[in-house]
């Protein structure tokens, strides 16, 4: 490769945006904001987009759908509140499906593991049975879905079995099992949890329960000031002492858009959206999407495990030989995977009120790597954050919604999401391709 | 006994009578060598000599079946690479072994993270890569925060081998460091060997390439068919020799009189 090389390791400012390497992210080696805008376009130019393209996907998505919608009522409060409630299964499922596609794995029976779960602690706080309290019916759900991802995920880093084999066997075995759950105890097939019963209705709150308007003021501040903090003072301390650092104007940017964001979600949700009476407050589904966000966020950035699950996801074998347990962190995987599905499922079995033989638990799971996949998580492994599963949760979910505000049916939905999921990794693909013609060619 | 002038001390490793072998196939015969501190060693010999074989047995990915291996004058049990690491053995793959997702420091923490409460100490680490990194005076990359995939052939070597001294190694191993380079990229890593002697460190560079091999090697060992053919300094081979030593094992009649005495 012939690429400009600076003579020192502080690197010199001009050379570095004159020679804008597409492969090096501008953050890296920008000094100043501007330097950073036009490094940022030189590396879009040259194929290497980041979140870009479903950042634009998804404002395309609200635009067409807005100015289509009957009575515009795409972007109107009510419909946006719906829309993040439709999609956070999609959501918390591409982040579950996040840890094996990291892996440069595939796990296909995250849909029906996670019902299992959801109808393990539908199940569970049934007053007329077990009346378990939710927390620990939602814990046992999860230790289901936990349990089942630690045996699959032994087949698989143990037995050497390809895990689209054992989890395809997964997906059969707990479709089956589920169906044997739901038809414990006298709800012929059909647990529900539209209860009046303060200890069901926490479960049947998960999704569309709200929080007062001022605690929600209240939380989403101490949020944005938290992590506007903890950015800010990083990013001075690394600039202080020499290290690899983004320009101030982009650690500004960057809270400015938390906060904006943080802003815009309460203000939306504090809308009274009800027809009649008022239906006003953050639903809590948007503080339980961003904990399992911020959570595996963490996990997969700042920890010893997430910095290993990325090495073996790149090089399996550089990952054995630095001394990693290759087994252990691949079966950690596939455990974590499988709970995340479980928290997805729960969320399900609260929009839906209950839980039945309709989870479309194999629908689910071509969802939830669709979503990973369009928000930017690579299917070849070592690429891929917890976020671009939300981010390609909120496309899934933002065609779903808009579709069915057109009144189509479920096979044209079927057919655009499809041709949206193509589209997104063709441009994907075709742009890095462009990109890399020449140099050593990267997945 | 070995005939050579450079290891007057007590070299740092000492391979003694080493054999090794899978099923019915010997890889290796009674195997001698000496990798002094402060010397450049190559290891040369034509493809299935053994080489691999050898440099696998010292760096603990496979236990020998006969023959001691002595550390800085005692025998030691090499059982694993983890072994090799806590005596100071590290050892380049010609592959590298470098996940292209990960940037330069998180590559060269690899297995060993520097912690903080828990979490990853990423300050520290990036300030220790970077001191690496500057006393090897490898300074052509951008920023030590680009990943692997973007740098050349000669910074991935560089960047393995920084990996490999920057835990108070003192052997590096490396395996055809010079294969599928350009000129300059195969300058900066034989730089690179050199800068490694310099410091003090017993080098062993396994290597095809005898322009290579006459331009950084102070010491030749040569196997052939799994025998230590010779092992000398570099000065006693003539390209005809080594050549001679790599494909027959000996030297021939007429060019055995200038030639050094063979190892027992």
């Amino acid at each position: 490769m012939a690429r400009t090389e600076t003579p020192d390791l502080q690197h010199d400012p001009t050379a570095a945006v004159e020679g804008a390497a597409a492969e090096i992210p501008p953050e890296l080696v920008a000094q100043t904001f501007g330097q950073y805008a036009r490094a940022y376009a030189a590396r879009i130019r040259n194929g290497e987009s980041g979140v870009l393209p479903v950042v634009v996907g998804l404002v395309a998505i609200m635009v067409v759908f807005e100015v289509i919608s009957p009575n515009h009522v795409f972007l109107s409060a009510g419909n946006l509140v719906n829309l993040f409630q439709q999609s956070a299964v999609f959501m918390v499922l591409a982040m579950a499906e996040t840890f094996a596609l990291l892996l440069g794995e595939i796990d296909l029976s995250v849909g029906f593991v996670g019902a299992c779960g959801a109808v393990i602690a539908v199940q569970l706080v049934q007053p007329a049975t077990t009346k378990w309290p939710w927390w620990a019916a939602i814990a046992a759900g999860l230790a289901f879905c936990a349990a089942v991802g630690a045996v699959q995920g032994t087949i698989i880093a143990r037995l050497g079995i390809p895990s689209f084999i054992v989890t395809l066997a997964g997906f059969l075995i707990f479709n089956g099992v589920m169906l044997i759950l739901l038809l414990l105890g006298p709800f012929s097939g059909y647990p529900n949890l539209n209860i009046q019963d303060p200890n069901v209705q926490v479960l049947f709150n998960l999704m569309a329960g709200t929080i007062d308007p001022t605690v929600s003021w209240i939380a989403m501040a101490v949020i944005v000031l938290g992590l506007g903090a903890f950015l800010w003072f990083g990013d001075q301390r690394r600039r202080k002492s020499g290290l690899v650092a983004p320009p101030v104007g982009l650690t500004v940017l960057k809270i400015a858009l938390i906060a904006a964001a943080g802003i815009v979600v309460v203000a939306i949700s504090d809308i009274n959206r009800a027809n009649f009476g008022t239906l006003a407050g953050v639903p809590w589904v948007v503080p339980i999407v961003l904990g399992v966000l911020g959570a595996w966020t963490i996990l997969l950035e700042r920890t010893q495990y997430g910095r290993y699950v990325y090495a073996i996801g790149g090089n399996a074998e550089a990952a054995r030989r630095a001394g990693i347990n290759v087994a252990l962190i691949r079966t950690v995987a596939f455990m974590l995977c499988s709970m995340t599905a479980g928290v997805g499922l729960i969320l399900y079995a609260s929009y839906i009120g209950g839980m039945s033989n309709n989870v479309q638990g194999g629908q689910y799971v071509l969802f939830a790597v669709a979503a990973a996949v369009i928000g930017g998580t690579s299917l070849f492994g070592g690429r891929g954050k917890a976020i671009h599963g939300v981010l390609g949760g909120l496309v899934i979910g933002g065609i779903y919604n808009g579709m069915y505000l057109q009144g189509l049916d479920v096979q044209r939905i079927f057919i655009v999401t499809g041709l949206v999921l193509l589209a997104a990794v063709s441009i994907d693909a075709l742009s890095r391709r462009a990109a890399s013609s020449g140099s050593a060619g990267r997945v | 006994m070995i005939a050579d002038s450079t290891a007057a001390t007590e070299p740092l490793l000492k391979v003694r009578g080493l054999e090794k072998h899978f099923g019915a196939v010997q890889a290796l015969y009674a195997v001698d060598l000496d990798l002094p501190a402060g010397y450049v060693t190559a290891l040369c010999g034509d493809n299935g000599a053994g080489k691999s074989v050898l440099t696998k047995c010292i760096s603990g990915v496979y236990q020998p079946d006969h023959g001691q291996v002595f550390w800085e004058g005692g025998p030691v049990h090499v059982r694993s690479t983890r072994d090799a690491s806590r005596l100071g053995i590290e050892t380049v793959y010609q592959d590298l072994a470098l996940c292209d997702n990960l940037d330069i420091v998180q590559n060269m923490f690899l297995g060993r993270e520097t912690l903080r409460r828990r979490l990853l100490d990423e300050d520290e680490m990036e300030r220790q890569a970077a001191k690496t990194l500057a006393s090897l005076r490898v300074t052509t990359v951008r920023s030590i925060r680009q990943p692997v995939a973007s740098l050349s052939g000669g910074q991935r070597q560089s960047v393995a081998v920084a990996k490999a001294v920057m835990w108070n190694s003192k052997l590096v191993i490396m395996d055809e460091p010079t294969a599928a380079l350009g000129v300059n990229q195969t300058r900066q890593v034989l730089d690179l060997v050199k800068r490694l002697r310099d410091r003090g460190l017993a080098v062993m560079v396994i290597s095809h390439n005898l322009n290579d091999v006459f331009e950084v090697a102070d010491r030749i060992a040569v196997l052939h068919l799994g025998r230590m053919a010779v092992q000398d300094k570099a000065s006693a081979f003539d390209r005809q020799s080594l050549v001679e030593y790599m494909t027959t094992g000996s030297l021939s009649r007429t060019s055995r009189q200038s030639a050094p005495a063979e190892t027992s």
